[in-house]
């Protein structure tokens, strides 16, 4: 059987790690992006890896217009769909606070553009009754902190969105999966210290585990579990005196 | 670009740089504001840039098309992944060097050769297409170039960051390679059974500890593409701490060397072998390096011509003698192909031996490179840190051509590497 991925964010190097394990499969993608020129290469890459079809689809998660093409190819796909998220931004918290008028882009980038396209999708795959959803949201939506709580807030908006989703989807087949992810060695996280970083490889190792095994909620690298459980108990007027 | 600023070393470790790096994951984040590196798997420094930005490819890695055998790759895309790819699908990369984890942009810098040079040539000779950026935009290049195209092939990346690049593929009728394992007893044998040797691939390990009458004993290994199903090969093994200096010890690089030799039977065996087993077989163990410790290691190779069989014979000595030798040395007949004016081959026999990073090694390599100028040979730019501007000068004879070719390419020396500064590749003569 067909298996199909829209991939929202496709020139994110987790999701290009993504693609090229699921082409491996055989499967197909629509890739949704800004960056049309990179994206014709990651499809290229896809199917000689042995990916079916790969489609580029030009998108911006701040214009929902540009959705429409992408739903109206959903509706066409045969056989199952597929949609994973790896959008979202994180300007410096130092930026933010000099603009507040980047807070709008942030939440957009990270919640409310890829909430509106699931959420126009999500009926397609209703009808389907089977199908996976993969959000990418952050260990940063646990708690938020110092040094990036616009961007959390954004993601912890999202994990709740894909919460409520999960409820509704479930009814009928259609799986969601959260994925928390601590640091990953990407060019968002380039020269910054970092602890517990993972790779690319090693996250969607993980997050392809968590589709196959229906999990709710992962972490990856696995240690933000823990190290989040803890930091999630920190009674509040501790917490707010910490800064890390 | 995004720049960072860090320390980082070539494959032996000896030698540092620290300066900026970049590692863009799209085309049109890459700047022509230092050289390209890929996997740093030469071994000095080669891929250093002191005080300088270098730009790291390794995420520039996508397939970008194929057609007739020809792929066309972005330059970050390794060997091994290339062969696992193409395997299942009836090719093989043409030429492979010993680690599957060179990057094509490093492949073609370096014109590294493999196992089958004195029959298919150099890397850069089954390249048909290179697109460089430059201070000046992008240019797409092909063999028609001559100068232009003969000064990057081979060229240390002084021609600009190599983007992408087309492939000659080799169609394979199998997915397996049948080697064929011989004992060589002593020097005169091995250079006899290399000489002798029909097959497609052929490589000699050699034990550089032995002396006396085994000196120059060895495992010569010949090999074909042979019929089999492709297997991908699972995930290798770590080294997870630098080792204690006494792990290539003398005695136990000598105990292993005796194992490696005592392997195979007096009689010698064929055995069916995976091609990364046969083509990169140190690439099981990741990061081998480490195993040298924290001072790491130097690799001594070079080529002399075929007349010249007796320098080699007597440099081996000086190794054996010395008794610094590392495991699995490696000898090899050459034949005469390379892609360009930099280009390591030329047609004879080349040795490569790795050294333990220690004071007496670097006066044995150096007195090895004098050798190889007396025998009129050349030394390997992918694995030295040791030489001087003196102690080459000679050895390519194009070095005149290909300087004035890159200063005109990039004449603010904006891709110029610790290497090329060292021996002074790049000035006037």
């Amino acid at each position: 059987m067909n298996n199909t991925w829209i991939i929202l964010g496709a020139t994110s190097a987790i999701a290009r790690a993504f693609i090229r394990a699921e082409a491996e499969k055989g499967a197909s993608f629509i890739l949704c992006g800004r960056d049309t020129d990179d994206m014709a290469a990651t499809a290229a890459d896809a199917q000689a890896r042995g990916s079916t079809e790969a489609r580029v689809f030009p998108i911006d998660v701040r214009a929902p217009e540009t959705f429409a093409p992408v739903i109206e190819a959903a509706k066409n796909i045969v056989g199952t769909i597929n949609c994973a998220v790896f959008v979202g931004s994180m300007p410096e918290q130092s930026e933010i606070d000099a603009d507040p008028s980047l807070i709008d882009g942030v939440v957009t980038d990270s919640f409310t553009g890829p909430a509106n396209l699931l959420t126009q999708l999500a009926p397609i795959m209703e009808l389907r009754e089977q199908g996976t959803i993969v959000g990418v949201g952050s260990v940063a939506g646990d708690r938020g902190r110092l040094g990036n709580y616009v961007y959390g807030a954004a993601k912890a908006g999202f994990a709740t969105y894909l919460s409520g989703l999960r409820n509704r989807l479930g009814r009928s087949g259609v799986h969601v999966l959260t994925v928390k992810p601590g640091p990953v060695d990407t060019s968002m996280t380039w020269g910054m210290k970092m602890p517990a970083m993972t790779t690319p490889e090693a996250a969607v190792a993980d997050i392809l585990k968590g589709v196959e095994k229906k999990r709710n909620v992962i972490y990856t690298a696995k240690i933000w579990f823990p190290i989040m459980t803890v930091i999630k108990l920190i009674p509040e007027p501790v917490f707010k005196k910490l800064s890390f | 670009m995004q720049w960072k600023t860090d320390t980082y070393a070539g494959w032996g470790r000896a030698l540092t740089a620290t300066g900026e790096l970049a590692r863009p994951e799209r085309s049109r984040n890459i700047t022509a504001e230092g050289p390209a590196i890929g996997n740093r798997r030469s071994y000095g420094d080669a891929p250093l840039n002191s005080d300088g930005k270098a730009t790291d490819m390794s995420r520039m890695n996508r397939i970008i098309g194929f057609e007739d055998g020809i792929v066309h790759v972005e330059a970050g895309v390794t060997l091994g992944e290339l062969t696992r790819i193409y395997a299942k699908k009836g090719y093989m990369p043409t030429v492979m060097p010993g680690t599957g984890f060179a990057t094509v942009g490093g492949a073609i810098g370096m014109d590294v050769h493999g196992k089958n040079h004195h029959h298919a040539g150099s890397f850069g000779q089954h390249v048909t297409e290179i697109t460089l950026r430059t201070a000046d935009g992008d240019k797409t290049i092909t063999p028609a170039d001559d100068t232009l195209w003969r000064a990057t092939i081979g060229g240390l990346g002084q021609t600009g960051v190599i983007l992408s690049a087309k492939l000659k593929l080799t169609p394979i009728s199998g997915g397996q390679m049948q080697v064929t394992e011989t004992r060589a007893a002593n020097w005169e044998q091995h250079i006899e059974r290399l000489d002798a040797s029909t097959a497609p691939y052929c490589v000699g390990w050699i034990d550089a500890t032995a002396k006396g009458d085994a000196m120059g004993r060895g495992i010569i290994e010949e090999a074909e593409v042979t019929s089999g199903d492709y297997e991908a090969p699972k995930g290798g093994k770590k080294v997870p701490l630098d080792a204690p200096s006494f792990a290539l010890s003398k005695p136990i690089v000598k105990l292993f060397n005796t194992a490696y030799y005592n392997r195979v039977p007096a009689e010698g065996r064929t055995v069916n072998r995976s091609f990364e087993q046969f083509f990169f077989p140190l690439d099981k163990v990741q990061d081998w390096n480490k195993l040298y410790g924290k001072r790491g290691f130097h690799q001594f190779q070079c080529v002399v011509p075929t007349n010249q069989v007796d320098a080699l014979k007597a440099m081996l000595n000086a190794i054996a003698e010395s008794g610094l030798a590392s495991p699995l040395a490696v000898l090899k007949r050459m034949g005469p192909g390379r892609g360009g004016m930099m280009s390591f081959p030329m047609e004879g026999y080349t040795l490569a031996v790795d050294f333990p990073a220690r004071d007496a090694a670097k006066d044995l390599i150096k007195e090895l490179i004098t050798l190889t100028a007396a025998a009129e040979g050349r030394i390997y730019f992918a694995k030295d840190s040791m030489a001087t501007p003196a102690a080459i000068a000679g050895m390519y004879p194009e070095q005149t051509d290909w300087a004035d070719a890159v200063n005109a390419a990039d004449p603010d020396l904006t891709f110029a590497t610790d290497l090329t500064r060292r021996l002074n590749l790049r000035g006037a003569k």
